[in-house]
Parts: C-alpha cells; sequence; structure tokens
C-alpha cells in the first residue's frame, strides 16, 4: 500500500485552523432538486475501515509521521467498489493479528519521546506508576476520535482500567497507556464503522442516522477518514440535524484540503488500482517499465483527474479528453517526453505539469500508463482486456464471463502467424458465434488504443505490420485513441456510472430502488452544473437520503439497550 | 468466556507478585524424553496443509492406467515417484455448476476449497478453516497462508466474507513465526514477557465493553462481528500460549533469518522463495507454531524471463504441437509447477523429528481449477493427497470416482482431520460418501 506524501497536521494539535478556502467551490452556485420528497431507504451498514481510511485516520489523529507497521486484510470488491465490499467483510484471525500488530505499533510510537509532549495533553506524576487521572483525560480525547463519538463512562473505564493494570505489570506509565490505546485500535468500535439507528423527528415513521452516524458519514464520504474535532462538536450539539447546520459543515468540509483525499481515495477504488500491488512487467521486452514507473504512472493518472475535478473544478468528463497531464522523468522515457526536474525558482520537483499537443494520441486517463499497462498481460497488450476495463470502470457496465467450453483452435491457427496484428487475431471471435456476442462489446474499444503496448508506450508497428487504431463504442466509429476518449466524454454511461459509484461509496452499499428518484436527481443536477464534481458531492453531503435509513429490523429487546446505550452518550 | 475469571484471577494474581505458572491451565502437553509424542503416548498432532495449482494438467498425461494399489504414475506426475506409496491420486471428479455461469479459473477454486458457489457475497467457509478450528487452536497461528504469486489474497476464507490474508514474503513470514515473539521452546529458562503479560491484562479488562457492540447491530452484522471476537479468541490464545512455558520440542530447531528477497512472478523467483517458505514451514511445524497451511501456487501470470505470454495467456494461445500432441510451453509450465510442489514435499520430508519427519505427520490436499485450462473443463479433475496426517489416512493408491463431486475427497480429508460433518458442498456438489477407501 502506497502511502501519499501529504501534510496532515494532528488533529487536536492544530484543530481544524488549517482550513484552506479553494477558490470556485465555495462561492460556485449550484442547482439542486429538492431532497424533501419521501424517500424509500435503504437499511444501514456496518463497514470495516479500509486501508486507505485506516491510515487516514491515524494520519489525521496522531500526524503524518507515524508508520503503521503492518500490513492489512485484503479488501474485497463488491459492485465494483472495495467502499461497498467494505459492508461485507469481517477480520480473520491473521487480519486480527496484524491489527494487534500495527495497533501497538503506532500505540508505540504515539507515546514515545518524540511525541508525547506534542500527543499527550498530560504528564504523569510518575512515569513508572499508574496516573489515572492523566491516562483517563488522553484516553478519553483520543477515544472520541478514534471512535468517531465520546466514550461512555464504562468504555473510558475500561481502558484507564487497562491502562492501570499494564503499567503495574510493565512499570511504565507510558507502556501501559500505550497498550491501553492499541486495544482501542483494534477494538471493534474503532475498526468497524457502526451505524446507530434513530427514529427520525422530522418524518415520523422514519429512521434516520444518530447525530455521530452523521458525522461519520459526512467526513468518511468527503474525506475518507473519521470525523474532525469540529464535526464531533457540531453533532453534539446537534447542529447536523439542521438543515441549515449540516449546510455550514459540508461548506467547511468542502473547503479543506482534505477533500483532494475523499477524491483520489475515490478514483483510486473505482479505477482499481489495488491491482497495481500485482503487477508485473517483463523486463526482457519492457525494459523502461521499472516499479517506479508503476508507482509515478499510478500517481500521474490520479494528478491528472484530480487537476481536472478539483484544482480547476472543471467538467468531469475531461479526465476522458484532457491533454493536461503532470510527468516524473521516469514516465517521460515512456512518453518519449523530456522530463527535467527543475521546480518553480530552480528547487527540484519530480513532477512536472506537462500538456499534450492537440493532435497527440495522448488523451485523457485512458490512454495512460495506469491504464493500458494495468490492463494488459504481463508480456503484451490486450484489446479485449482493456474494452472490458473501459466498459467496467469508465461506463460501469458488465461484461459477461467467458462461457467454460471454448474452442481456441480457430484463435490458435490465426495467432501462429508472425505477421498479424491483434486486430487479425481478434478478427477470428466474430467467426464464432458464442465468442462474437460479447467480444464485439469490448475488443473494437480496446482495439483502438492498439497504438500503446503492454508497458504503455507508443507504437505504429505491432511485429512487421502497421497498426489501425480505428474502433468502435455502442454504434460510434472513431479513428483512434483521440476518438475514443471523445466517444467516452458522450457518452451518457460514463455521467451515470460516476452518479452511482459516488452514491453507492456515500452508503456503502447499492442504492436501492426506493432511491432511483434520488439517483436521477443526482444526475439531472450533475448536469445542470456542468459535471463538477464537486457540486455533485456537495448535493450527495446535504441528501436526506445519505442519512435516512429503513426501519431497524430489531428485536425489540435489543432494540431497547440500543437506545438506551445511546442515551448513556 | 468460562475460563476468564480463572485468568483474571491469575492475571490480579501476578499483579501481586505471585508465581506466574500458577493457575494457568496447560494448553499443551510434554513430549516424553524421545520426542517420538507426547508423554501421554499419543503420537505427535497432526498437520494439514492445502496446496493449489491453477491450470489443471493436460488430459492423458496425468492419471495412472492402473486402478487402486500399486499404481504407476503417468508422465505428469513421475516427479512425484518418490512419494507414490505415500500419496493418492483421484480422477473422474467433477466440479457442478448448477446452471450459474462458468467463472472461468474462480468457480472451479470455490468449489475446490469451498465445496459450492456462493450466492452472492457471503460465503462457505473454506475447508482448511474448519480443519483449523479443530487441529489448530493449541498453536501460536491457526494457518498460515502462503502466496508464491505475490499477491495477498489466500484462498483461505472464514464464513462471512472475511479471507485470510497471504503471505507474500518469506522474510516476513519469518519476523512473524521467529521474530522477537517467538518462545523457543528448549530454552532452559522461561520468563513471561511482561508486555505479554500486559497486553493480556489489557485484552480482559476492555473484553465487556468490546462486546457491546453485538447488541446495537442487525443480524447480518452480529454474523460478521462474530467472526471479528473469535479472531480476538485467537488473539488471546496466542498471548495465553506465549505466558507458559512452552513444551519442551525436542526436534525444534530455529531456522536462520530469511533475507528479504524479490516476491514475483517469474519461475525464478518462485523457485527460491518455494524453498524458503518450505524450510520455515517445516520448522513453524516442528517447534509448534502451526499446524495449518495453504500455499497458493497461484501465478495464472507466471513467466519465464523474457517469455512474451504467461503461462495463463499460453493455456488459450499455444497450438497443439503436433509431434508432441499437447502445448509445448505449457507443458513447460506444468512441469515446472509439479516440479516446484515435489521441491517442496522434499523440504518437508528432509525436516527429521522423532521417528519421521515433519512430512509423516502432515496430509497435503493438492487441487486445481479446470481439468485441463485449454477449454476449461471441469471434470476429470486431477486431486492428490500427499501423507498420511499420522496414519489417518490410508496412501498408495489411484482411485477412481467417475462423475462424482470432486466433494468427495475434501469431505474425506475433513472428516479424517475430526470436523464434525456428515456431508459437505452445496446443490450438485453436495456430498455425504467420503472415500472410505482412503479412511485408515
Amino acid at each position: 500500500m502506497q502511502v501519499k506524501s501529504r501534510l496532515r497536521a494532528p488533529m487536536w494539535v492544530w484543530g481544524a485552523a488549517a482550513v484552506v478556502a479553494v477558490g470556485g467551490i465555495a462561492a460556485a452556485v449550484m442547482s439542486m432538486r429538492t431532497s424533501e420528497e419521501p424517500i424509500a431507504s435503504g437499511p444501514s451498514v456496518t463497514r470495516r475501515l479500509t486501508a486507505e481510511q485506516y491510515q487516514n485516520i491515524i494520519q489525521d489523529v496522531f500526524g503524518s509521521d507515524i508508520d503503521l507497521g503492518g500490513r492489512f486484510e485484503p479488501d474485497l470488491r463488491v459492485d465494483g467498489l472495495f467502499a461497498v465490499g467494505a459492508s461485507h467483510v469481517s477480520v480473520t484471525a491473521a487480519g486480527m493479528e496484524q491489527y494487534d500488530a500495527m495497533g501497538r505499533a503506532v500505540a508505540g510510537q504515539v507515546v514515545d519521546a518524540n511525541h508525547r509532549d506534542m500527543l499527550m495533553p498530560c504528564k504523569p506524576a510518575s512515569a513508572e506508576q499508574p496516573d489515572e487521572q492523566c491516562a483517563q483525560e488522553f484516553l478519553g480525547k483520543v477515544g472520541r476520535l478514534l471512535h468517531r463519538r465520546p466514550l461512555t463512562d464504562q468504555q473510558l473505564q475500561a481502558y484507564v482500567t487497562a491502562a492501570t493494570q499494564a503499567t503495574q505489570i510493565t512499570k511504565s506509565f507510558y507502556d501501559g497507556v500505550a497498550l491501553s490505546l492499541s486495544a482501542m485500535l483494534s477494538a471493534p468500535d474503532f475498526l468497524f464503522r457502526e451505524e446507530v439507528v434513530e427514529p427520525d423527528p422530522d418524518h415520523p415513521g422514519s429512521y434516520r442516522l444518530d447525530a455521530y452516524s452523521k458525522a461519520s458519514q459526512l467526513s468518511f464520504f468527503l474525506w475518507n477518514s473519521a470525523p474532525d474535532s469540529k464535526l464531533l462538536a457540531a453533532a453534539e450539539e446537534g447542529e447536523l440535524h439542521s438543515k441549515r447546520g449540516l449546510a455550514r459543515q459540508v461548506e467547511r468540509m468542502m473547503g479543506s484540503p482534505r477533500l483532494e483525499s475523499g477524491m483520489r481515495a475515490f478514483f483510486e477504488d473505482q479505477l482499481r488500482f489495488d491491482e497495481f500491488e500485482t503487477l508485473a512487467k517483463d523486463s526482457a521486452l519492457f525494459p523502461k517499465f521499472s516499479a517506479q514507473v508503476a508507482d509515478d504512472a499510478r500517481e500521474q493518472t490520479l494528478r491528472t483527474i484530480l487537476d481536472v475535478v478539483f484544482t480547476r473544478d472543471s467538467d468531469y468528463r475531461e479526465i476522458f479528453t484532457t491533454k493536461k497531464t503532470f510527468l516524473t522523468p521516469e514516465l517521460g522515457s515512456i512518453y518519449r517526453v523530456p522530463i527535467y526536474n527543475d521546480g518553480p525558482n530552480g528547487s527540484p520537483d519530480q513532477w512536472q505539469p506537462y500538456e499534450f499537443a492537440a493532435d497527440d494520441p495522448q488523451t485523457g486517463i485512458l490512454t495512460q500508463i495506469a491504464f493500458t499497462a494495468l490492463h494488459s498481460p504481463a508480456g503484451r497488450g490486450s484489446p479485449t482486456i482493456r474494452g472490458k476495463a473501459v466498459r467496467e470502470i469508465a461506463l460501469c457496465q458488465k461484461v459477461p464471463a467467458p462461457p467454460g467450453d471454448v474452442d481456441f483452435t480457430q484463435f490458435e491457427l490465426a495467432s501462429a502467424s508472425p505477421t498479424s496484428t491483434a486486430r487479425e487475431r481478434l478478427g477470428v471471435h466474430a467467426s464464432v458465434p458464442s465468442c462474437a456476442g460479447c467480444h464485439k462489446i469490448m475488443d473494437p474499444i480496446g482495439l483502438a488504443l492498439e497504438n500503446f503496448d503492454g508497458s504503455g508506450e507508443f507504437r505504429t508497428m505491432e511485429g512487421n505490420a502497421r497498426i489501425d487504431p480505428s474502433g468502435e463504442i455502442d454504434g460510434i466509429k472513431y479513428e483512434d485513441a483521440n476518438g475514443l476518449g471523445n466517444a467516452i466524454y458522450r457518452n451518457p454511461a460514463a455521467v451515470s456510472c460516476i452518479v452511482d459509484r459516488l452514491s453507492a461509496r456515500a452508503l456503502g452499499r447499492t442504492t436501492s430502488s426506493g432511491e432511483r428518484g434520488w439517483l436521477k436527481d443526482l444526475k439531472d443536477d450533475f448536469a445542470d452544473n456542468g459535471y463538477r464534481l464537486s457540486a455533485l458531492m456537495r448535493e450527495i453531503a446535504l441528501s436526506r437520503a445519505l442519512y435516512s435509513v429503513s426501519a431497524p429490523a430489531r428485536e425489540p429487546a435489543q432494540q431497547q439497550v440500543a437506545a438506551a446505550s445511546s442515551a448513556d452518550r | 468466556m468460562r475460563n476468564l475469571t480463572t485468568r483474571r484471577r491469575m492475571l490480579r494474581g501476578m499483579l501481586g507478585g505471585a508465581a506466574v505458572s500458577v493457575g494457568l491451565p496447560f494448553l499443551d502437553c510434554f513430549l516424553n524424553t524421545n520426542g517420538t509424542a507426547l508423554a501421554s503416548g499419543a503420537p505427535l498432532p497432526v498437520v494439514f496443509g492445502s496446496w493449489f495449482q491453477n491450470l489443471g494438467l493436460n488430459p492423458g498425461r496425468w492419471k495412472p492406467s492402473a486402478v487402486g494399489k500399486g499404481y504407476q504414475n503417468n508422465v505428469e506426475l513421475v516427479v512425484l515417484d518418490a512419494y507414490r506409496e505415500r500419496m493418492n491420486v483421484i480422477s473422474g471428479t467433477k466440479y457442478f455448476l448448477d446452471g450459474r455461469p462458468l467463472e472461468t479459473h474462480v468457480s472451479g477454486v470455490q468449489i475446490a476449497t469451498m465445496g459450492s458457489i456462493p450466492a452472492g457475497v457471503s460465503s462457505d467457509p473454506s475447508l482448511d478453516t474448519t480443519i483449523a478450528d479443530v487441529i489448530g487452536d493449541k498453536t501460536r497461528f491457526k494457518s498460515v497462508e502462503i502466496s508464491l504469486s505475490g499477491g495477498r489474497q489466500s484462498l483461505s476464507r472464514r464464513k462471512g466474507g472475511a479471507i485470510n490474508p497471504s503471505e507474500p514474503s518469506p522474510a516476513a513470514l519469518y519476523a512473524r513465526v521467529f521474530g522477537p515473539e517467538f518462545k523457543d521452546p528448549n530454552a532452559a529458562e522461561f520468563t513471561p514477557d511482561t508486555q505479554v503479560l500486559a497486553r493480556r491484562s489489557v485484552l480482559t479488562a476492555v473484553a465487556d465493553e468490546r462486546r457491546d457492540i453485538m447488541k446495537r447491530v442487525g443480524a447480518a452484522d452480529r454474523a460478521r462481528l462474530d467472526e471479528y471476537f473469535t479472531a480476538v479468541r485467537q488473539i488471546e490464545q496466542q498471548l495465553d500460549l506465549e505466558m507458559q512455558k512452552p513444551a519442551p520440542l525436542k526436534d525444534c530447531s530455529i531456522p536462520r533469518a530469511v533475507p528479504e528477497a524479490e516476491v514475483g512472478r517469474n519461475v525464478a523467483a518462485v523457485e527460491r522463495n518455494n524453498k524458503l517458505f518450505a524450510e520455515l514451514l517445516a520448522h513453524a511445524v516442528a517447534c509448534g507454531q502451526t499446524r495449518v497451511f495453504n500455499v497458493n501456487f497461484g501465478t495464472q501470470g507466471l513467466r519465464t524471463p523474457g517469455g512474451v505470454r504467461d503461462w495463463h495467456s499460453l493455456t488459450h494461445e499455444e497450438p497443439i504441437d503436433p509431434k508432441l500432441g499437447y502445448q509445448r510451453d505449457v507443458t513447460w509450465f506444468i512441469n515446472f509447477a509439479t516440479g516446484t510442489f515435489a521441491r517442496f514435499l522434499d523440504t518437508l520430508d528432509s525436516y527429521r523429528e522423532g521417528g519421521g519427519t515433519v512430512l509423516d505427520r502432515t496430509l497435503i490436499l493438492w487441487q486445481t481449477d479446470h481439468g485441463y485450462a485449454r477449454t476449461h473443463t471441469m471434470d476429470d479433475l486431477p486431486i492428490l493427497t500427499v501423507g498420511n496426517a499420522g496414519g489417518r489416512i490410508k496412501t498408495g493408491m489411484h482411485l477412481v470416482a467417475t462423475g462424482d463431486p470432486s466433494t468427495r475427497v475434501g469431505l474425506t480429508v475433513q472428516q479424517a482431520f475430526g470436523v464434525a460433518l456428515n456431508s459437505w458442498g452445496r446443490l450438485s456438489n453436495a456430498t455425504s460418501k467420503p472415500l472410505t477407501e482412503m479412511l485408515a
């Protein structure tokens, strides 16, 4: 898992003072259909934190110099998203071992001599003895951020007792507190995002998330991290239940640099960038493709997208057509563009903005290495795999699995010739009826990317044959990759795709049939707002649909317990 | 939670300076002085391993011609000849789709490991976890998952969508098993680590508060959280074991540290890592650290350096060599994979313990995703078992179960390890007929 270099200050050190207004967003005029119509809500979900969210919370709460020192259980992709799979996964014994190790590694650093003065609000009377008061102050403060709601008295008491007992055994106050903190970091209240549900007084008969669950829903959606102290305070004061209060918090959060993390996390999930983990290219065939190139390629695409949707707050669909990108010297060697490490005022900067010429085949993210190389086997390109990826990732369409008993004889005959191109070889698919049905919706898309080899480098020849990069999608024919980008730009499915996935990400589940009207409003408003992602995110964040849940299906006894325990808070 | 009070009392006792060994239940027994068996006379505990190799074998080149005992290995399994008397070859079984679409290289894996194709997201547990629930509770690690392909996904999953992460790096596995927290069972002195004692006391202190979440969530989420609490108990048991002097294991020796190396998809990396992993596992078993391991040979993307096409692509695209009658390059990979398995067995079998070797008390189940990868066949599957799990399985046979669900093998193996199951699998993959010829 790659950790981006983001400057993050621990939440309670600077509070949320570092809010930077992003031009254009706060001031944007937004048209929005009403979300006041009655909605049939879906169920509440309990989500396991994703690896990225775990990292973000640790960075936000304790600062960015804390090492995690562990690895995460694999996340599960459901309906195209880890964010939805999170509602289905649990924790295995081996996964727990890792959480336990990471929790101890993190807690150990928090209380070590380098950090304790900054991160702990008090000093113990003696470093060798329990100090319940100091432990309580620290654990209560950090517990509120990690559990994303204030600890109950019983919870706090349990953690303080744990620290006291551990201090008595280890003869060290800090070791004791660290072990208690590490228990907090492997507690279900931390690792799982539980949704607490309550009757909605504004809509009798309906249910909503309680104020703290609301705060989490909002902040994991916009920031991909836990609520900060201000948001928790807003929850505590009931502000999030008022329309105006919610809007105030959403505006504040949309103006925070953390919004970029939220957007970045969405696209990493949507683009299936976890597949970089097992990406390998044959070094004999693609000598320029190094691990560094792979890392940079992933970052290049994210930067390209964020430049469109965040920095320039522009039409989302431009990610498929933009000529503007960012390159490193390593990427430059594959794109055949000289890149030097010269930053502004002569300071070295690895990343340089670059704009390809209007007629350059480089156009949008589908022609970038993070697409062409990621969706290719190790030793060559594959129009079929790329075509399938365009369908699944850019358009959210599902391509059926291949039939079981495939006769590859025809294909093998075609591939035996050294002068054939992929187009000729794949032409065989059309001659076999059981293949043609699906391959005609994949191969012609991918053939437009044939000018990019398995490592993403431009080429005009395959072996001895000239490549014909023309292609077709849903009846629209085009000449080359530029045409493909334009066709995706104009494809209505590209818009539905982003709205569906972003709302599924926010909810932690695929939308239910009762929420279709809401989705339609979102799509219409997205168009009215010039397909600006920020406007779409704002509207989702302000939607009642995000915080309404269907009636909890619980046994009455448990409902009472739930009510009692939420009253405790 | 029955013994929670005991532990609490013990921990309080410790806080007051009482002797540490008092009050702790012994979760394991002592070996006799020869180290061949436990002092009670029981043999060394049994070990289960799974080995999953994708992409099948070549039809006509692996199935022995003779049936029953005294068979001769066919050409693609000759590499395992040294183990012929200690293994079984099972042929003829099928994976049934029951009208579900064939997800190539996925459906077969699911049926082989879980006995069913999951409906939706939640799945049945894989058989290694049901076995680990029976034999894996008394070791530090309930199971160890290894990936020779470099990925993190293992094929081991518990009910409710929890997938065990795989270890792709031998160096990391070394650190996990033999790192600072490892307690040498043969060390003369035993001082419980105060960190371990403190961690255990912390888990006890927060246990009740943690369970509160179960009262607040719905039934589906309760099932998932149940898995979470099972995992927490595993950590508690691990700590309990580390708090007591381990039973001496005469033949436990600590391996040399493993240097960090490339995890990967080329044959050289797989070859090297296979050897390192096998050695670590042998030591881990002999030192009482685990009794269940899962190796995912996986590597559909496996390539020779400079090879344009990976193994998986080759299975579909390489023409059948007219002289040989099979795909030449694909067969090279098949031989590489079975050869790698043979080297793995060699390594386990060269670790001496008691009167025999680590392999003697182990049973390894070898399965694959398709009978013939070129056309994705789901019948006449090659299945192997190696080892007799300390005498629980009869070996040296070629068993034929034509048209039967492959799950008969999985059921047999689970029953051999004492999993309380009368039948296993779902729909057409359900069976209540173990291969009784195999059960000792």
